[in-house]
């Protein structure tokens, strides 16, 4: 018979912080951390010392000071006795604005890409893996430059289309291509719903985001329909429906008529302006990032296994059907994370839009303002800040949509 | 007193870590640029990054022009070799934080001094080189004899100048509106607007008789009248330096009173051996000790004069009548011919 005791409790004691590894980890951890944020700190009161000593002190007054200059692509109302503040929002606008249609056309290019560099086909296959390697591997800065010179050189200018016999003429009449960017005819409505144009558009926008759930409560039915009676109802006429009719309805009363671009003085006039430095940046950024989002399909298709193909194939699906209801879907969970990477690489390569004159935040804020003003840290500071909160806002919302695809394990 | 400097010296160091490390660059203005520029053994002077007249690289690769010999001349005053230059391109969005952050040590491109960039920016102008104004240039065939017909039209403009804010000023103040494209320097700004791209380039009248200077066909663009704007152009040093703010501003004050007084590059070796004017003895170094006074030799200003010629010489031979640039000396022609240049006496 054995008697059991407890081991001793042992009472903490401060040497044990050194001596017993169970804590000696949390000491030296402590340790480090502190050596870090004294470290920082001494930089960061080192820094303002010395811009203290130098006359330099950060004040954001700037800011609520007269802008005194003009800008060419205003999404906003903005001229150039707004303020330094006003003019950054443009800049920021902007800049978003070329992020999103570079993140949509890079996206869609690039998946069709990288399934299509995967194709049997020789040509097409091979045609795609060219277009990849010749785009990721030049600078965007490059191509950037490559495609404005091109429209600049290469388009007529606005006074070719002038005279009785001119040199360059409308496409259809609505469409102006020339060496300053592209004129289309732009919708207006002439009488819009709760007094302005703007609520106008957003009565349009909210139609639209009800088509679209409407379209997908109709797909949901049928697909519940399928289950139940193995038979799908015809509903393409139905969606087509949905997606139509409120916006026909909606344009009609407001009465939308299109304001065609037409030359007048030293420009066109009326219409839409798309500047050549807008395009030449959605282009260039939409290529150069659609090539390594290529890849990431390729990688992402090339992960899911050999036999679901052939189990999908032996299920009697087509081709087509393969890839979209068996592979995309697994592939997905691949793809996305890289994707998310490229969308911040995109909204962070639209800085250069300087290259080509296009007015974004670092052309606004940290270009004209920062000359004008002469306010350096402040004006850097608050564009690193911007473009960090938008590349964590990015981040959260494609983790998000990340976290919807990912495998379900239950 | 060492410890504080050697102090004061690791906190720059460190200062500038920080920086780096943050993606910043603010300036650490180093007391003694003189002594810096003597121990170097080389002067290192923003100018443009390629403006016929004002300075440009020639076919051999030897920057000329009308600022690079400002730069020159302080070169030959401070080092006795006005081939002691490095020169470094800035642009108009680069070139304060180049000055402020001891890169260069004196900016000599055609910088318009104003009230913001004196007291806000913090640097000393020494002095005017070129007084100027902002001008339009237009091609031939549309037609414009006025800016105040320019009502639409497309402005091509250098990005981060304050030609930028004249302009918005103009079209303001004359109720009428046009679209600017800004370009980053004034090459891409040609390349735009030979293309069509715009329909009016602007920029300092002079800048834009330099552009076109190297136009094909010169004769097809024209000059509008209208100058919109004061824009007196001139070197300048970073504030709190006052013995090398010295050292520049009396230089370009030595080319300009030796135009006055008629000392040239031809004369200058006879005139340096003694005149009965007191004035130019006391330029070039054989009466009085005004050299030692500015901490450098008793020639130093003959040895500037002698780097390019004076004044007079140097506009003639870089962006003179004779030159492809052709400008006048209008207000840059010496007080007593009556311009602006005057130069305060040398005594």
């Amino acid at each position: 018979m054995t008697t059991m005791t407890d081991p001793p409790q042992e009472s903490f004691r401060v040497s044990m912080l050194i001596n017993d590894t169970r804590y000696r980890s949390y000491t030296f951890q402590f340790i480090a951390l502190l050596a870090l944020v004294v470290s920082i700190a001494y930089l960061m009161s080192n820094m303002f010392a010395n811009l203290r000593d130098q006359g330099l002190f950060l004040s954001w007054a700037f800011l609520g000071e007269p802008a005194g200059y003009d800008i060419n692509q205003r999404l906003i109302e903005y001229n150039s006795q707004m303020t330094h503040w006003r003019a950054t929002l443009v800049g920021v606008l902007n800049t978003l604005l070329v992020a999103f249609l570079a993140c949509v056309s890079a996206t869609v290019l690039g998946v069709i890409a990288g399934v299509l560099r995967l194709s049997n086909n020789w040509l097409v296959s091979k045609l795609m893996s060219a277009y990849v390697e010749a785009f990721r591997n030049v600078p965007v800065l490059i191509w950037i430059i490559i495609i404005f010179t091109i429209m600049t050189a290469v388009m007529p200018a606005p006074r070719a289309f002038r005279g009785d016999e001119p040199d360059a003429a409308m496409l259809f009449g609505l469409f102006a291509f020339t060496n300053r960017g592209v004129y289309v005819p732009a919708p207006i409505l002439g009488n819009p719903l709760f007094g302005s144009a703007a609520m106008g558009w957003l009565l349009i926008v909210l139609g639209l985001v009800g088509s679209f759930f409407g379209a997908k409560a109709l797909s949901a039915w049928a697909n519940a329909k399928q289950e139940l009676t193995g038979e799908r109802p015809t509903t393409w006429y139905i969606t087509l429906a949905i997606w139509f009719v409120p916006l026909l309805v909606l344009l009609t009363i407001m009465g939308l008529s299109w304001n065609v671009p037409a030359l007048k003085g030293f420009n066109f006039a009326g219409g839409l302006t798309i500047r050549g430095s807008l395009i030449a940046l959605w282009f260039a950024l939409a290529i150069y990032t659609g090539a390594f989002i290529a890849e990431n399909v390729r990688a992402g298709i090339q992960a899911i296994s050999k036999g679901q193909t052939e189990a999908a194939a032996s299920l009697g699906l087509r081709p087509g059907r393969i890839m979209n209801l068996v592979i995309l879907p697994q592939a997905l969970r691949v793809i996305i994370p890289p994707l998310i990477s490229q969308y911040l690489n995109i909204t962070k390569n639209s800085s250069l839009a300087i290259a080509v004159g296009y007015m974004d935040i670092t052309g606004t804020l940290g270009g004209i303002t920062l000359n004008q003003t002469g306010r350096a840290i402040e004006c850097v500071l608050l564009l690193m800040l911007f473009y960090l909160t938008i590349s964590l806002l990015i981040s959260a919302v494609m983790n998000v949509y990340n976290n919807s695809v990912k495998l379900k394990e239950r | 007193m060492a410890d504080n400097q050697e102090e004061v010296k690791m906190k720059k160091t460190v200062l500038f870590g920080a920086l780096t490390a943050a993606g910043l660059s603010a300036g650490a203005a180093a007391a003694g640029t003189l002594d810096d520029v003597k121990a170097r053994g080389t002067l290192n002077c923003g100018v443009a990054t390629g403006l016929v007249g004002f300075a440009t690289p020639d076919a051999n690769g030897e920057w000329q022009g009308f600022d690079v010999a400002v730069c020159r001349a302080v070169a030959a005053a401070v080092l006795g070799d006005a081939t002691a230059v490095e020169f470094v391109p800035t642009t108009g969005k680069t070139r304060f934080t180049a000055l402020a952050s001891g890169e260069i040590d004196m900016l000599a491109r055609n910088t318009t001094w104003t009230f913001s960039r004196d007291v806000d920016l913090k640097f000393t102008f020494v002095g005017v080189n070129y007084y100027d104004g902002q001008g339009f240039m237009v091609p031939k065939d549309l037609g414009v004899s006025s800016a105040k017909e320019l009502d639409g039209a497309t402005v091509c403009i250098q990005t981060g100048t304050t030609t930028e804010l004249n302009l918005a000023d103009f079209f303001r103040v004359n109720g009428i509106s046009y679209e600017p494209v800004p370009i980053e320097t004034n090459a891409e700004a040609q390349q735009q607007y030979l293309a069509g791209a715009c329909d009016v380039y602007t920029t300092d009248a002079s800048g834009l008789a330099a552009t076109r200077a190297a136009f094909e066909a010169p004769g097809d663009h024209v000059l509008l009248p209208e100058i919109i704007s004061k824009e007196p152009l001139g070197p300048l040093v970073r504030h709190g330096d006052n013995e090398w703010g010295d050292v520049v501003r009396w230089t370009l004050n030595a080319l300009i009173s030796a135009e006055e007084l008629g000392i040239t590059s031809t004369n200058i070796s006879e005139m340096g051996a003694g005149t009965n004017n007191p004035e130019i003895n006391r330029i070039l170094g054989t009466e009085g000790t005004l050299g030692e006074m500015l901490g450098l030799d008793a020639d130093w200003a003959m040895k500037a004069i002698t780097a390019g010629g004076n004044y007079g010489e140097i506009f003639e031979k870089n962006i003179g009548e004779s030159t492809p640039i052709g400008l006048a000396r209008g207000l840059n022609a010496q007080w007593t011919d009556g311009g602006l240049l005057y130069s305060p006496p040398f005594r």
